[in-house]
C-alpha cells in the first residue's frame, strides 16, 4: 500500500507537510497585507452597504462594521447601553443631535476639517449641529416628506393636498408610517400652523380632532417593511408621513407612486453624521466624515441603494447632475426653478423636530389613542 | 415520605434548574425592577416609583389593546381547536399506522420555514390583487378587502398555531382507550355522539392543553398583527413597540410585558385545573 503511494510520489508525511503548508498560506498573505482596520457605524439601514462604502473601505483599508437601527430611540438606546467607544461613527436624524449632545456621547468636531463652504447656507449653521458655538456633528443628507400616492389612484394635482387623505375614493386604502413625528406635523400643517411642532394647547387639540377625523379613512398603521409591500402592491393608494425616501426606492423599481410636497407644505427629515465619545479611531471617522460630505461623497449619498436622499452640499449637486441627470431631475436638484433649494428658500418646508410646548410622550399617547380608536 | 436528595437525581434536575433560573427567572426578576426604572430625557435610571404602572393602567387604550388582545388569542385557540379537532381525529382513527407517520411528519414540515416568511407570502394571497381576489375575479366576484382585517389577523394565528395544535390533539386521541369507543357502540351510542360523549372527555387534558398554547402562542404574536392585521386593532404586542419607540420608554413596555404574563399564568392554571378537574392522578 505504502509502496503504491510512493510511487506517486506521496507519502502521509508529505501529504501532511503539504497540507501545512496549505493551511497556513493564509496566515502568510495576511502578513503581507495589513489587515483592514475595522471601523464601526451605527446608522439607519444602507449606510454602510457596498454601495456606499467600497471605495472608501478600499482607498483606506477599512473594513465597516454596521449596527443599524430603526428609529432615533433605537439609537439612543444602543448608545446608552453599550460602554463608550463602542461606535465610531453615529449616523443619527437631527432631531437627536440634540440628545446625543446633552449625554455626550459624541466628540466635538473641527469645523475646519470639512468642506462646509460648499454646503448651500442654509445648512452651513444647521439647527442642532452646532451647540454655544461649537460643532458636534454635520448635516450629510436630507428629504422631503409630503403625501405619497399611487398614481393610478389620484393625479398629481389631487395628491396636492394634505385633504387628498379625506377621499372618498381612498377610504380604508390611506396608510400611515407608524411614527407620530412625521404624521402629527402632517396634519398640523394642514390645519394652519405656520410652525407646525411649535403650537398652542388650543391648536394641539385642534390637530387632535382633525386627525381623529381621518381614522375611519385609515387601511393600517406600517412600519418600514409594511410602508414598502403596501404600496408596491397597491394595498394602500396613499401615505401618511413618507416622502421620497420610501417612493423613490419603489419607483425606481418601477412601481406606480409618486410623493409630492403638497399646497400646504412639506417636512424636512435630516441625517447628521457624529463621531462616537471615546473612539479610538476618530482620525478615520473623521476621514470618513470628509468624505461623505465631500462633493463626490455627496453624489453618491444622493443615490444610496437603500433609499435616495437630497444633499446639502452644491458641488454635490453639480457632481450629480454630471453623473446622472435623470435622478438630479427627478429629485430636484437642479438648477431650474423649483428644485429642491427653492422649496426650502419659499418656505413651504418645515423642519421635523421634536414638540416644543408639548411632551413627546404627549404627542406619542395621543398617536396610540388614535391607533385604538 | 420524602426521599433523600442523592447525587444522581441532581445531576439530571440541575441543567433544568440552572436552565430555568438563567434565563426565566433572573430575567422575569429584571422585569420587575425595571418597571419602577423612570426615564428622563431618554435615559434610563434605576429608581422605585410606581408611575410606569399607574400611568400604563390609568389609560384607556391599554384596556382596549388588552380587551382585544385577549378576545383575539381566546378567537384563535377556539378556532384552532375546531378546525384542527377533525384533522386530528382523522389522522388518529381512520388512516393506517405508516399514513399516519406521514401525517405527523407533514404537521412538522411547516416549522422548517420562518413563522415570518410564511406570514409575509399570506398577503401575496390577501391582498385585494392578490391571488384569492384575482381567482374570485375570473367569476365576477369581488374584489374583497381581505389584508389588513381581523380576518387576516386570525389567519395568521392559524398559520403559527395549527399545525402544533393537531399535534397535541393526535397525541391525545391515539392514546384513548379503544374498548370505550367499542363499548359505545356495542351500546348502540352513534358515531357523532360517541365522538362528544367518549372521544372529547377521553382527550380532554390534550385538548385543552392544545387549545391553551394556541392562546399562549396568539396572545403574544407581533408579526400576525401587524403584518397581516394591518396593527389595527392595536395588540399589547402592538402597543409595546409603540411604548419603546418613543422616549425609551422601556419601563413602560416592562408594565404591558408583566400584565401578559401575569395574564398567561392565570389562563394557564384555569386550564390546566379545568383539564384535570375530576381526574384522580
Amino acid at each position: 500500500m505504502t509502496t503504491e503511494i510512493t510511487s506517486h510520489g506521496l507519502t502521509r508525511r508529505s501529504l501532511l507537510a503539504t497540507g501545512a503548508a496549505v493551511l497556513a498560506t493564509p496566515m502568510l498573505s495576511r502578513r503581507a497585507f495589513a489587515a483592514p482596520t475595522e471601523l464601526t457605524m451605527l446608522a439607519w439601514y444602507g449606510h454602510a452597504e457596498p454601495d456606499m462604502v467600497a471605495e472608501f473601505e478600499a482607498e483606506n483599508n477599512v473594513k465597516f462594521v454596521p449596527k443599524y437601527y430603526t428609529g432615533g430611540d433605537n439609537m439612543l438606546g444602543l448608545i446608552s447601553q453599550s460602554p463608550p467607544g463602542t461606535f465610531d461613527i453615529i449616523l443619527s436624524d437631527a432631531e437627536y443631535v440634540q440628545a446625543l449632545n446633552a449625554a455626550g456621547y459624541v466628540e466635538e468636531l473641527d469645523p475646519n476639517d470639512y468642506a462646509i463652504g460648499d454646503f448651500f447656507p442654509e445648512f452651513q449653521q444647521f439647527p442642532g449641529n452646532w451647540a454655544d458655538g461649537k460643532l458636534f456633528s454635520l448635516v450629510t443628507r436630507f428629504g422631503f416628506l409630503g403625501v405619497a400616492y399611487n398614481t393610478d389612484a389620484l393625479t398629481e394635482a389631487e395628491a396636492s393636498t394634505y385633504n387628498a387623505f379625506w377621499d372618498p375614493r381612498l377610504t380604508g386604502k390611506v396608510g400611515h408610517f407608524d411614527w407620530h413625528l412625521p404624521n402629527l406635523g402632517q396634519m398640523s400643517l394642514l390645519a394652519g400652523n405656520a410652525s407646525p411642532y411649535d403650537i398652542d394647547e388650543a391648536a394641539w387639540a385642534a390637530v387632535q380632532e382633525k386627525t381623529m377625523s381621518l381614522r375611519p379613512q385609515i387601511g393600517g398603521f406600517f412600519d418600514y417593511g409594511g410602508t414598502f409591500s403596501s404600496l408596491n402592491d397597491g394595498q394602500m393608494l396613499a401615505f401618511c408621513g413618507i416622502g421620497d425616501w420610501i417612493t423613490g426606492v419603489l419607483e425606481k423599481n418601477g412601481a406606480k407612486v409618486k410623493s409630492v410636497i403638497p399646497e400646504e407644505g412639506g417636512l424636512q427629515w435630516s441625517e447628521c453624521f457624529s463621531i462616537g465619545k471615546g473612539s479610538t479611531k476618530a482620525d478615520l471617522a473623521k476621514k470618513w466624515i470628509q468624505y461623505i460630505t465631500s462633493a463626490k461623497g455627496q453624489a453618491k449619498s444622493a443615490q444610496m441603494a437603500a433609499y435616495p436622499a437630497l444633499i446639502p452640499n452644491q458641488k454635490g449637486w453639480e457632481v450629480l447632475q454630471a453623473e446622472n441627470p435623470d435622478e438630479a431631475k427627478r429629485q430636484g436638484m437642479t438648477k431650474d426653478a423649483g428644485n429642491a433649494m427653492d422649496m426650502i428658500r419659499a418656505g413651504r418646508i418645515k423642519y421635523r423636530q421634536w414638540p416644543i410646548q408639548q411632551d413627546l410622550e404627549t404627542w406619542n399617547d395621543f398617536w396610540s389613542e388614535y391607533k385604538g380608536a | 415520605m420524602r426521599r433523600p436528595v442523592s447525587l444522581y437525581g441532581l445531576t439530571f434536575s440541575l441543567p433544568l434548574l440552572i436552565w430555568q433560573l438563567l434565563f426565566f427567572v433572573f430575567p422575569l426578576l429584571f422585569l420587575v425592577a425595571l418597571s419602577f426604572w423612570t426615564v428622563k430625557n431618554f435615559v434610563m435610571s434605576p429608581d422605585f416609583d410606581t408611575v410606569n404602572w399607574t400611568t400604563m393602567y390609568g389609560r384607556a387604550v391599554f384596556w382596549q389593546a388588552y380587551g382585544a388582545t385577549f378576545a383575539l388569542a381566546a378567537g384563535a385557540a377556539a378556532l384552532t381547536s375546531i378546525l384542527a379537532f377533525p384533522c386530528a381525529y382523522a389522522i388518529a382513527f381512520k388512516l393506517s399506522d405508516t399514513a399516519r407517520r406521514w401525517a405527523v411528519f407533514l404537521m412538522v414540515i411547516p416549522f422548517f420555514t420562518s413563522y415570518l416568511v410564511r406570514v409575509y407570502s399570506w398577503q401575496i394571497f390577501l391582498s385585494d390583487n392578490g391571488i384569492i381576489n384575482v381567482m374570485l375575479g375570473w367569476i365576477g366576484l369581488g374584489p374583497y378587502p381581505l389584508l389588513n382585517t381581523v380576518g387576516a389577523t386570525m389567519v395568521g394565528y392559524l398559520t403559527l398555531s395549527f399545525p402544533l395544535v393537531v399535534l397535541l390533539q393526535l397525541f391525545s386521541l391515539v392514546f384513548i382507550d379503544r374498548t370505550l369507543i367499542e363499548a359505545a357502540h356495542n351500546m348502540r351510542c352513534g358515531r357523532v355522539r360517541t365522538v362528544f360523549e367518549v372521544v372529547i372527555p377521553s382527550a380532554r387534558v390534550g385538548l385543552v392543553i392544545a387549545a391553551l398554547f394556541a392562546f399562549i402562542l396568539s396572545f403574544g404574536d407581533f408579526v400576525s398583527p401587524i403584518y397581516l392585521g394591518g396593527g389595527d386593532p392595536t395588540t399589547l404586542s402592538i402597543l409595546i413597540t409603540d411604548t419603546t419607540k418613543s422616549g425609551q420608554q422601556w419601563p413602560r413596555a416592562a408594565v404591558i410585558a408583566l400584565t401578559m404574563i401575569g395574564t398567561l399564568m392565570v389562563v394557564a392554571f384555569a386550564a390546566v385545573q379545568f383539564a384535570y378537574k375530576g381526574k384522580t392522578k
